[in-house]
């Protein structure tokens, strides 16, 4: 990359960054300190703003940058990847949003507590809550770390460095003097600016095509060198049994997982009702479709107009497919245009991380503070000092997710996200499906299936060759490699909701009646809803 | 529905109108847990709060809201996620069926994978629909329902408090 490049790009971010600074001092100013206005920024969004602001929650770098990348170095296998991240928004609409935003007041351990023993429940789905949040973050970091790296060339390991320092800063400033609705803000932002550089890349692409996906696919098809089988499944998850085992495992965790990321549930909190968030679930769901819809044709785009061979040489898991393919829309890559248009790429990317982050860190903050702090704490604190804890908590989540996106740089950022997608599915899901819909479900079958599922879920990780075992792993030298496939999802989500079972089966404490009854009716009808 | 405001609330009331103005609200004495659900003057027990959620629970208007959600939401999860299943099980098991071509360059594996992006836009709309004409009227009903109870509750509750004074 030339310097006018660069030059060009960090103006771009640092703008994002003064605007997103803006936006946070703006929001704050009349700012009352409770807890309320910090988690859930006062309940006063509006669908279409709630809608938008969970767009830009979900669609990571990884969606943007990562499934076109899959796109363009293995064609349709790529897309199996956002099918998944789609079809999880079903779940998400059906069994969760309503009720969840009816039940609980901040976090997913809320509407668990209401029905169970209180203190082992929330330690509990706290303690997976923050797990999950971690996992993800330290994703967004390592994919920071990536795209940097890319734009300084291979200069970079010092600035890659830098760089997830100074993410993991900005985004402790923006949540802990910002709360829900500096953090909402940026989203929102955030989700114009990726929605408007899609729609802009895609229209120049198919103008390319004259308008014509059919030429585009046997274009892409022909550069790739795989003809035909580039536009069929196969080439990345048809090798052998583990892969397409594999793959299975990666499906199921992205669409079950989704209704278990704790920055996702926490958004239903920060509208009014429970027909709010619905609405801005069904806001939600027409954009995000609407991205992926545009990824495949910039996936496709990139295959056939830079090629296959050009994007595996500038990233070898394609990460750089969609800047790449910016520049060659623009007029190449040592053309003014090319220029423009890859800075403002990377730029969007680059506010879509920290936007990602910012969401994730709120999330996590809520989890230690509201769900954590308030069950181990003795006494009983008030209002404002939890709030105090969640700033203090932000800036734990910070340094750890940027000690560990430190040490994780290497590792597919794809793969990270798959990860948390796994250990939300197995450890979150079952419990919170439980709570709203088992009649005879008790607190020792919450606690089990949020251990239950997040246990084997971690240990089938450590255990897998992700970790150790093969030349990609973290620690290639060491082999303790006993689990084949790289993501638990297939093992641990079945044993989640086994392990409520049986913990519900075994107990000896009766299910509450009336409790269940409460839930089910606030559930349904909002009664009692904050 | 619960006539829990029977003679013994109307005979409190006359006892004591005025210090029961005062008293509504802001409870004196009462701490963070609600008290627990008093015997009322004639021997009957008030109902507390989860009463009143277990008697909603079992009233007719909720039970037609509930299985108006159900008839909808469990047939569509079942259909949607065997849907998805079986496209994710022929992509990674049958590449051959799914490499078969329809039309030009276009074959059945892009055909079910635009077919998963219709199906999630369709549902969504149909649960919006159905959510919007058959569901909410009726939580919203219900929602006052509750509300009402609760209100007649702790008023109830303040009266017979202030009686006992």
């Amino acid at each position: 990359m030339t310097t006018e490049h660069q030059t060009l790009a960090l103006i771009l971010f640092s703008l994002f960054i003064a605007v997103t600074l803006g936006i946070t001092t703006w929001v704050s100013r009349n700012r009352h300190g409770s807890a309320e206005e910090f988690y859930v920024g006062g309940r006063l969004f509006s669908p279409m703003e709630n809608g938008f602001a969970i767009a830009g929650d979900y669609m990571s770098a990884a969606s943007f940058l990562g499934i076109s990348g899959l796109i363009a170095l293995f064609g349709y296998d790529g897309l199996l990847y956002s099918v998944g991240f789609l079809v999880a928004w079903l779940v998400v609409l059906f069994l969760v949003a309503e009720l969840v935003r009816n039940c609980g007041r901040f976090t997913l351990a809320d509407v668990v507590a209401a029905r169970m023993s209180e203190r082992p429940v929330r330690i509990a789905a706290g303690a997976s809550s923050v797990t999950v949040s971690v996992l993800y973050l330290v994703a967004q970091m390592v994919g920071a770390g990536s795209l940097v790296g890319l734009l300084l060339g291979d200069s970079g390991t010092a600035a890659r460095t830098l760089t997830v320092i100074g993410v993991g800063a900005l985004m402790v400033v923006y949540v802990s003097f910002g709360g829900m609705r500096a953090t909402t803000w940026i989203q929102i932002v955030k989700a114009v600016l990726l929605m408007g550089g899609a729609v802009t890349l895609t229209v120049l692409v198919l103008l390319r095509f004259h308008g014509d996906f059919g030429q585009l696919l046997t274009s892409a098809a022909e550069r790739s060198g795989h003809g035909p089988r580039f536009l069929s499944p196969g080439l990345k998850y048809g090798a052998d049994w583990t892969s397409r085992f594999d793959f299975m495992s990666l499906g199921l965790a992205l669409v079950l997982g989704t209704a278990g990321l704790p920055h996702i549930l926490s958004r239903f909190y920060t509208v009014p009702t429970a027909r709010a968030a619905r609405r801005s679930v069904v806001w939600a769901i027409a954009l995000i479709g609407g991205f992926y819809l545009m990824t495949i044709v910039l996936g496709f785009g990139a295959a056939a107009l830079v090629g296959p061979d050009e994007v595996r040489a500038s990233n070898a898991s394609g990460n750089t497919a969609v800047p790449l393919l910016a520049a060659f829309l623009g007029g190449g890559a040592e053309s003014t245009g090319g220029a423009v248009l890859f800075a403002v790429v990377a730029a969007i990317a680059f506010a879509t991380i920290l936007a990602v982050v910012a969401g994730i860190t709120l999330a996590s903050s809520a989890s230690v503070a509201h769900d954590l702090y308030a069950s181990l704490k003795r006494r009983h604190a008030r209002q404002r000092s939890e709030v105090a804890v969640a700033r203090v908590a932000a800036v734990g989540i910070g340094a750890v997710a940027i000690a560990l996106g430190l040490l994780a740089q290497d590792l597919n950022v794809a793969f990270l996200v798959g990860l948390a997608f796994a250990v939300a599915a197995s450890a979150n899901l079952p419990v919170l499906l439980y709570s709203l819909f088992w009649r005879a479900f008790t607190t020792r079958g919450a606690v089990w299936s949020v251990y239950g599922g997040l246990v084997p879920a971690v240990v089938l990780v450590l255990l897998s060759p992700v970790v150790s075992g093969s030349p990609d792993s973290l620690f290639p030298g060491v082999s303790f490699q006993f689990f084949p496939l790289q993501n638990p999802g297939l093992v641990s989500i079945p044993l989640g909701f086994l392990a409520g079972w049986m913990g519900t089966v075994t107990s000896a404490e009766d299910p509450d009646e009336a409790k269940y009854a409460e839930t089910e009716v606030r559930s349904l009808t909002g009664a009692g809803a904050v | 529905m619960d006539k829990h405001e029977g003679p013994d609330a109307g005979t409190i009331r006359l006892d004591d109108p005025w210090y029961d103005a005062l008293a509504v609200g802001w409870g004196e004495g009462e701490g963070g847990d609600p008290p627990p659900p008093r015997q009322a003057a004639g021997g009957r027990a008030a109902p507390g709060a989860s009463d009143i959620y277990l008697e909603v629970q079992r009233s007719a208007a909720f039970q037609e809201v509930r299985s108006r959600y159900r008839g909808f939401v469990v047939p569509a999860t079942a259909g949607f996620l065997l849907w998805y299943v079986a496209y994710v099980v022929a992509a990674t098991m049958a590449p051959g069926v799914m490499a078969r071509p329809v039309f030009g360059a276009v074959n059945v594996a892009l055909l079910a994978g635009l077919g998963q992006f219709l199906s999630t836009f369709l549902l969504t709309w149909a649960y919006a629909r159905h959510a919007r004409l058959r569901r909410d009227r009726a939580a919203l009903d219900l929602r006052w329902t509750v509300f009402e109870q609760e209100r007649d509750q702790e008023r109830n509750r303040n009266q017979s408090r202030g009686s006992g004074r």
